[in-house]
């Protein structure tokens, strides 16, 4: 038997492992783009005030 | 055995991945986007395009994700009624199970990550949103009370409130009088149409008021809830969020409202079969186009203020 051949598992599954593909890579690019976004308005930086009062 | 150790029988009716999506009832969901959209661009501050993106989605992840527990409890019912015995679950597709395990990952994702974009305050209220359509409606008084259409409503009213919170870290007036919008619209939208369709929730034995109280009281109910709705529309028009466009609109929609459910209010059963629910039908119609028209008028004013257009 090939290696290659594929399963009928393989098969009855495609649509809903596509589905799950393309949601994980929608979640990645949604992560990606709200950290550009946050980094970009400086919402994780940390008041100078703050840092010198902690050291 | 193979040298899989995986189950690998055929399965009849397999889940696709359409039948997850249809677990989150994308029609309802249309709604929710479209007023949680209006809820954020008519609050007073501007929201970066992305996070606002972000936002409508987990509030409509979050929508769906109540729409999927609710189908996960109410399976028993939804096979009995020949609306929904094509959902996922009673039509053997999706085990009650998963629909459970899908609903509950997908509301703390949706809970958390709104929160995470926007704030905590639009996390908590989506949170609260899922809980009060999950636990309140579903579990509790849909089986039991005729009023479950008006407590159901409430569900569906919070988006923009949420659309609002994210924008605006704030509960206000606006908003609040936004959740009554839809809140006192779903009533009279939701009995025109018990009115004119054979239910057959009684089937699946839910209490709806025109079973338990009787067509006659329905109709009353109707114009009860139509004149209270055009007192909360007419004062949302008061608001920072009313300009002319929403003012106008809502005097005319309103006026129009009342107009139907007046007749619907003197007509009986026998005018009603004799012209095959034609006032009930075109009230149903009407009461569609006025919850659209209501939030795109608001959108219309916020969208003019942002441009600097004053009529």
């Amino acid at each position: 038997m090939s290696l290659s051949k594929q399963h009928e598992l393989h098969e009855r599954r495609k649509g809903r492992n596509i589905g799950l593909g393309l949601t994980l890579a929608a979640f990645m690019a949604l992560v990606f783009g709200l950290t550009i976004v946050k980094i970009g308005r400086g919402d994780f930086q940390v008041d100078p005030a703050e840092m010198s009062s902690g050291n | 055995m193979s040298d899989a150790s995986f189950d690998n029988r055929p399965i009849e009716n397999e889940a696709q991945f359409g039948d997850f999506f249809a677990l989150l009832k994308p029609r309802v969901m249309t709604l929710v986007v479209f007023t949680a959209f209006v809820g954020l661009l008519a609050a007073p501050v501007s929201v970066h395009p992305f996070v606002g993106f972000c936002a409508i989605l987990f509030i409509a992840l979050g929508g769906g994700a109540s729409g999927a527990l609710n189908m996960w409890y109410d399976a028993d019912i939804d096979a009995v009624m020949r609306r929904t015995a094509k959902r996922p679950i009673p039509a053997g597709r999706v085990t009650r199970d998963e629909a459970f395990a899908f609903g509950l990952t997908l509301s703390v994702f949706a809970v958390v990550f709104l929160g995470l974009a926007t704030n905590w305050l639009a996390g908590g209220l989506l949170a609260f949103t899922i809980f009060f359509y999950v636990v309140i409606y579903t579990m509790w008084l849909k089986r039991s009370t005729p009023q479950n259409i008006v407590i159901g409503g409430a569900a569906g009213a919070f988006p923009p409130m949420i659309g609002w919170a994210a924008a605006t870290g704030t509960i206000s007036t606006e908003s609040v009088l936004m959740f009554c919008l839809t809140f006192l619209w779903t009533p009279p939208h939701f009995w025109a149409l018990a009115l004119f369709m054979r239910s057959d929730y009684d089937d699946a034995k839910v209490p709806m008021l025109t079973v338990t109280h009787g067509r006659r009281s329905t109709r009353k109910h109707i114009l009860a809830y139509t004149v209270l709705l055009a007192v909360f529309a007419i004062a949302l028009g008061f608001t920072s969020i009313g300009g002319p466009v929403y003012l106008t609109t809502a005097v005319i929609l309103n006026a129009l409202f009342i107009k139907g459910a007046w007749d619907i209010t003197r007509r009986d059963e026998d005018m009603s079969e004799a012209d095959n629910f034609a006032v009930e039908r075109k009230f149903f119609k009407l009461s569609l186009l006025y919850l659209f028209a209501s939030f795109g008028a608001i959108l219309v004013d916020a969208v003019l203020t942002r441009m600097g257009v004053m009529l």
